[in-house]
């Protein structure tokens, strides 16, 4: 029962990224064009909404290219390693009220820990593509992620301090309105190591379109490719999720349904933020990263942990 | 100095490739999104810090000094437009130039006029395309459009003009080819009396930004003594302090009447290379208003010098001009065995001469700054492989 019940999530986890993926693109292209004085998608369905339907079959029909020096079954599955992370983490993301998909009382752990592992498979396919600018992009990768891995840590530990439990679903039932202010620099921190986890910008030095063409993914065709582009969504749509469940209180705000629709509502704002921070600031440079990340996020995350820690001695 | 190594491997030979220092040898381009055409930068890496960097050109070579001796005068001219295709008016100028130096024609005051606002345009139209992507180099591509608007206007104006966009033979031995259609001057106006605004907005948000400012200050700094030694001219000079302009230092045309001022950069860095060319696009807005004011002084329709020959055969000799481009100084010299074709040209290119500095401001630098350096400098390989 078990089984097949994990089954059935696996499904459900990657039609949410696969759909989640398929309107953030078109999302992001209309926030986008926006920015920067331009329409976005027009041509297809209303506001260009069923663009998506056109890119995705173009993607799946495409030619699978596999570079002749590559290392051949590396180069091939390393996509699944970076996707297949992401949509476990989706697991113990508390939907509702007492429910999660995966309702583990280390649920905190397993999404922070588990998104990690994505890290081998872009080193993966980094090496396995056997081309100079796909192994440096690969190897900033695994700087940047596991750097930033510290800070968004230990500032999602300040909601555990505070909620006295590991149980994403505890924590929710624990939650209180004025832990976001509480907590609001932990949530930025949360952010801004979120963004540079799923390597978008100003922290995509890993793809670094400018520098590196498109770093670790640059020898990648057709739906291999849709699969990296999808992982990065994924990643993008479940932190955010995460961010605004135990951050900002997710289905608390009301309750029912409507709590799940403000939780919806919440997860894009925070994903809009994401998009529009990508298309209006330059990108990073490695060392300037390296010194943000352990200069400045880290001791601010490390501030906020004592903050959370001091304020639950009175609860 | 060692022999340039081509790391343009067979299939079988494994790549990535390491040198004997075990340094990693990394092809930029010549099919690359930053390197501003088709150069191919050959770098040696020692981890992200690169150690050499070495710019092979001649992708793009068409030989158009060569061909240029296979036509006659103004058949040169639509050659000159593929040379710097993001700034036509220059090239059709610097050798229309030469031509009337050769030939000793002399060309009526309102062509010159003509000549300066088309010419001021396209400098603008050409910092467009170089503020924009020293922006994208650094990943805000957003800024790539807001100066892309700009540069869109402009090219409107001249399509207007002479109906073409980017290559516009427009500039022709003995004038201009055409007078300006009507409703143009004021088109015109429209375009400069909004542009400072939008030069000042992208001087805040791209020039203001604290990551841009980190990405660029400091970096692949060049110092005005090596600016001179190495044959650096227009804003790559302008932005180490060195104050060099020959609109204003060798004046040619009319531009003597005219009132601006020449921005200069105290660093040297990148940053300020392109700072300086905001600065001169708004300058070439106050050029473009003081010169469409003296318009209205001359005939209209009297743009091109008196009895041109329709086969223009100079006395033998030979004639050097040179222009303020908006890369820096484009010269043309030209040789004439008196016969309706000439004898050789050649063109001084400043993209050249600038591009020649890569590995001298990219050495100690990392991955990340070669390609903002590299764009920094500007080069269009359509002038620097000729």
């Amino acid at each position: 029962m078990t089984f097949v019940w994990g089954l059935l999530w696996g499904l459900g986890a990657v039609m949410l990224i696969a759909g989640g993926a398929v309107i953030g693109v078109w999302w992001e292209r209309k926030v986008a064009g926006r920015i920067q004085l331009r329409l976005g998608p027009q041509q297809i369905g209303p506001a260009g909404s069923l663009q998506m339907l056109a890119d995705v079959p173009k993607l799946l029909f495409k030619e699978d290219i596999v570079p002749d020096g590559a290392d051949k079954p590396v180069f091939r599955y390393a996509p699944l390693a970076v996707f297949a992370p992401i949509a476990m983490a989706a697991a113990v993301i508390p939907f509702w009220a007492g429910w999660a998909p995966f309702d583990s009382t280390v649920g905190v752990l397993f999404f922070l820990a588990v998104p990690a592992i994505g890290v081998i498979g872009i080193l993966l396919s980094a090496w396995g593509s056997h081309n100079t600018l796909s192994t440096i992009g690969g190897l900033r990768a695994a700087a940047q992620m596991i750097s930033y891995e510290v800070p968004r840590s230990l500032s999602v530990l300040s909601i555990v301090v505070l909620a006295g439990s590991m149980r994403p679903v505890e924590i929710m039932d624990a939650w209180r309105w004025w832990w976001v202010p509480l907590t609001l620099v932990g949530f930025v921190i949360y952010f801004t190591a979120s963004i540079a986890e799923m390597n978008r910008g100003p922290f995509d030095l890993p793809e670094a379109e400018s520098e590196l063409v498109a770093g670790y993914f640059a020898d990648y065709s057709g739906f291999r490719w849709a699969i990296f582009m999808m992982g990065e969504y994924g990643a993008m749509i479940v932190a955010s999720l995460f961010g605004a469940a135990v951050f900002l209180g997710g289905f608390r705000w009301l309750p029912g349904i409507a709590g799940f629709v403000v939780f919806i509502a919440l997860a894009t704002l925070v994903i809009t933020a994401v998009m529009w921070i990508k298309w209006t600031f330059p990108r990073f440079r490695q060392d300037h990263l390296m010194t943000f990340c352990w200069t400045v996020l880290t001791p601010l995350a490390l501030l906020q942990l004592v903050v959370a820690g001091v304020v639950s001695l009175w609860l | 100095m060692t022999e340039p190594r081509d790391t343009a491997v067979a299939p079988e030979t494994p790549v990535p490739v390491v040198d004997d220092n075990g340094h990693l040898i990394v092809n930029i381009g010549p099919s690359h999104p930053s390197t501003h055409g088709v150069c191919r930068v050959l770098v040696e890496l020692d981890g992200e810090i690169v150690v050499k960097a070495e710019p092979i050109i001649g992708h793009l070579h068409r030989g158009i000094e060569k061909m240029a001796e296979n036509r006659t005068y103004l058949q040169v001219v639509p050659l000159t437009d593929r040379l710097d295709y993001v700034g036509s008016m220059y090239a059709n100028w610097a050798y229309c130039r030469a031509v009337e130096r050769l030939a000793g024609i002399r060309v009526p005051e309102r062509a010159e006029y003509i000549r300066v606002i088309v010419c001021e345009l396209q400098r603008i139209a050409s910092h467009m395309m170089a503020i924009g992507p020293a922006g994208a180099d650094t990943g805000a591509t957003s800024a790539f459009m807001y100066t892309f608007w700009q540069r869109e206007m402009v090219v409107d104006l001249f399509e207007a003009l002479c109906g073409a966009r980017l290559t516009y033979n427009y500039v022709r031995p003995g004038g201009v080819a055409s007078d300006l259609p009507d409703g143009w001057i004021e088109r015109c106006r429209a375009f400069i009396a909004q542009h400072p605004a939008a030069m000042l907005e992208i001087d805040r948000f791209l020039f203001g930004n604290v990551i841009f400012r980190a990405r660029t200050k400091g970096i692949g700094v060049l110092d005005a003594a090596d600016a001179v030694a190495w044959g650096a001219t227009g804003p790559v000079a302008r932005g180490s302090g060195m104050s060099w302009d020959l609109r204003r230092d060798d004046p040619y045309s009319v531009y003597p009447r005219f009132d601006f001022d020449v921005p200069v950069g105290s660093r040297g860095d990148a940053y300020d290379r392109a700072r300086v060319r905001v600065y001169e696009a708004v300058e070439s807005c106050r050029i473009i208003g003081q010169a469409l004011d003296g318009l209205a002084e001359f005939k209209p329709g009297d743009i091109m010098a008196e009895a041109m020959p329709r086969l223009l055969a100079p006395p033998p000799g030979d004639a050097y001009d040179h222009i303020e481009s908006a890369r820096g100084s484009l010269g043309v010299y030209l040789v004439s065995d008196g016969s309706v074709r000439p004898y050789r040209m050649k063109v001084r290119s400043p993209a050249f001469c600038n591009l020649a500095l890569l590995p001298l401001l990219a050495e100690g630098h990392t991955l990340s700054d070669l390609v903002v350096i590299l764009g920094s400098l500007d080069p269009v390989f359509g002038e620097v492989d000729r």
